[in-house]
């Protein structure tokens, strides 16, 4: 199919800007009996945001996919809903006028990707330069005077009034630099190495790259506390790196580092530690009154979940305030509470939506790198999601990530646009119809030495 | 507000986002498998449209595209600028072919006197502009095909 699909992309942007409407005005409606008054201007807003976006991606990519932005615009609108929900509690730190402002600007992230960067194929010639940025960005809150320690962990730098977390940027700089990376190596990765019993063992030299992320993963851990950005970045390099070699058995190195570093990390460190024992037991009294890494926070979401239920107790009915840092980590125990089993469900086919989106341009692209850096950023995507989700579900222990395009801060929101349009630049270049050759040559021909 | 109003808006609000859900579900129906109605009408309009863009014959004046033709990176367009124009299996060309056919460092397209001239890089499979092998720097015409492997590229105004 070679159809732009405009009409598709303006009706279901429309729908989903009438959905966030709707979610806000049932949420003045489910707290004092009244539709806000900002319920016009805040939709006329974002509506606003969101048609510029469309603008910019009908002008400089027009054949890209037109589910992406949609499917968006309708997470990152009811993150806003939920946040000014949170914000009617009095808790403090959430504001969704801070929230809306950090929108507008991954918008405008969003339309300068798309306008400067006109072939991503020149991303893999900065494939170094992309590792060595995204490196350093890691690091970067190591270092003393621009690096802050928030919250027990060491993951942000100051600058000015404002703080960032660079390791969001870090994690789009390191998808472009694996994808670069095992564009030129996969063949070796793929080929080279013995057979033992029935796995495909690769040469120990091949092994380099994993064990250097490995490495780095568990220092960014040991360093910076931060659990959760050392799991993405691991896990990320194992799903690429078999998408592109096709061998089970870097799945099964991948996963057994994984075990002896999370062993390792759990022996030595006792934050870590206190994840492991208040996902297992959060219900033990000395586990839920501890102060530091206790499970309050946790039990208070599952109770959350719990008295959501099925259809959850509407939106403005629930008691996001009871649980700590709602309008951050944990923003989907706040959405489970308050639209229920139902509409967490619902919230999570339009991430899988999404995350299908991306795995359909890798599928349809033409290039090898394309393939792979597509491949990767919808994965980073689902992955994330899935940290985060099953953490406040504790389905997995509980680490600090926020959920893509929903949680309050700026960092997350700007890279995820940023996620975004490189994905549309893709999909654009995917969906392209193929130009007609002018000289019909046929099949067969004939060379003449 | 009376608590039933209240129920039937969470439940209508509910219902919205699964319907959001099953249009988008519903787009990318349409998007695998074309449009339910009126498929008859694409064909006709299919063969009239490449019919204004293909010239009778090679247009003169100067290309600004490097469009592949034929192969797997078909469809895959460049923009010509000063810089001359590297194809092959090396990472660092700029057309990167995954072709077992090309050499590492196959051919390269550069501009000179406001015309483009291809030069085989002594790649082991020869380049072929439109029938002919390669052997010396020689202009490429516009809308001539140029076959490295199983790619085919071709300039374009």
């Amino acid at each position: 199919m070679t159809a732009k699909r405009r009409g598709a992309q303006l009706v279901m942007l429309a729908f989903a800007i009438v959905v966030v409407m709707g979610a806000y005005a049932s949420v003045g409606l489910g707290i004092d009996g009244q539709i806000p008054s900002g319920t016009f201007t805040y939709g006329l807003g974002l509506a606003a945001l969101m048609f510029a976006a469309y603008g910019v991606l009908a002008k400089w990519a027009p054949w890209a996919d037109p589910l992406l932005l949609p499917l968006v615009t309708l997470v990152n609108g009811l993150g806003l809903v939920i946040i000014y929900r949170i914000e009617q509690t009095g808790q403090g730190g959430a504001s969704a006028t801070n929230q809306l402002m950090w929108t507008a600007l991954g918008v405008v992230m969003f339309s300068a990707t798309l306008i400067v960067l006109k072939d991503h194929r020149a991303l893999q010639r900065l494939t170094y330069t992309m590792g060595f940025i995204g490196l350093g960005l890691l690091v970067m809150p190591l270092l003393p005077f621009v690096g802050r320690e928030i919250n027990g962990a060491r993951i942000w730098i100051g600058v000015g009034p404002f703080t960032i977390q660079p390791a969001e940027f870090s994690k789009l700089a390191l998808v472009i630099f694996f994808a670069g990376y095992l564009v030129a190596k996969r063949d070796v990765l793929a080929l080279a190495g013995r057979r033992l019993l029935f796995i495909d063992l690769p040469r120990a030299r091949d092994l380099g790259p994993v064990l250097v992320t490995w490495g780095l993963s568990l220092g960014v851990l040991i360093l910076q506390k931060d659990l959760g950005s050392s799991l993405l970045v691991f896990g990320t390099f194992i799903v690429m790196l078999y998408v592109a070699t096709q061998r089970t058995s870097w799945v099964l190195i991948g996963i057994l580092l994984f075990i002896g570093g999370a062993v390792l990390a759990g022996q030595i460190f006792d934050h870590v530690q206190a994840r492991f024992e208040v996902w297992l037991h959060p219900e033990l009294p000395e586990f839920y009154d501890r102060e530091l890494g206790g499970s309050y926070q946790l039990m208070q979401g599952l109770f959350a979940f719990g008295s959501g239920g099925i259809l959850g107790t509407g939106l403005g009915k629930g008691f996001p305030d009871q649980i700590p840092l709602s309008f951050s980590d944990f923003i989907m125990a706040v959405v489970g509470e308050e639209l229920g089993l139902t509409g967490l469900m619902a919230l999570l086919m339009v991430y899988a939506l999404i995350v299908q989106r991306g795995l359909r341009t890798a599928l349809a692209a033409r290039d090898p790198f394309s393939k792979l850096l597509a491949g990767g950023l919808s994965f980073i995507l689902a992955w994330q999601v899935f940290i985060i989700v099953g953490g406040v579900t504790r389905l997995i222990p509980l680490t600090g990530l926020v959920t893509p395009f929903m949680s309050a801060g700026g960092s997350a929101l700007l890279a995820n646009w940023i996620l975004i349009a490189l994905l549309v630049r893709m999909s654009d270049a995917a969906r392209r119809p193929p130009p007609q050759a002018i000289q019909n040559e046929g099949l067969t021909q004939v060379f003449t030495r | 507000m009376s608590e039933l109003a209240l129920l039937l808006i969470r439940l209508a609000f509910l219902a919205v986002l699964w319907f959001f859900v099953i249009a988008a579900v519903g787009v990318i129906r349409t998007d695998l498998f074309g449009p339910r109605t009126a498929p008859s009408a694409n064909p006709r309009k299919l063969p009239t449209k490449p019919a204004k863009n293909i010239p009778a014959k090679p247009k003169r004046g100067e290309p600004r595209q490097m469009v592949v033709t034929g192969g797997p990176l078909q469809g895959t367009i460049i923009n010509l600028t000063e810089q001359p124009i590297t194809i092959g299996r090396a990472t660092d060309s700029t057309l990167v072919l995954s072709d077992d056919y090309a050499s590492s460092r196959h051919a390269q397209l550069f501009p000179q006197d406001g015309q483009w001239i291809v030069e085989d890089l002594g790649s082991t499979n020869g380049t072929y502009l439109d029938r002919s092998k390669v052997t010396r720097p020689t202009p490429v015409p516009l809308g001539t095909p140029i076959r490295i492997g199983k790619t085919v590229i071709e300039l374009r105004k």
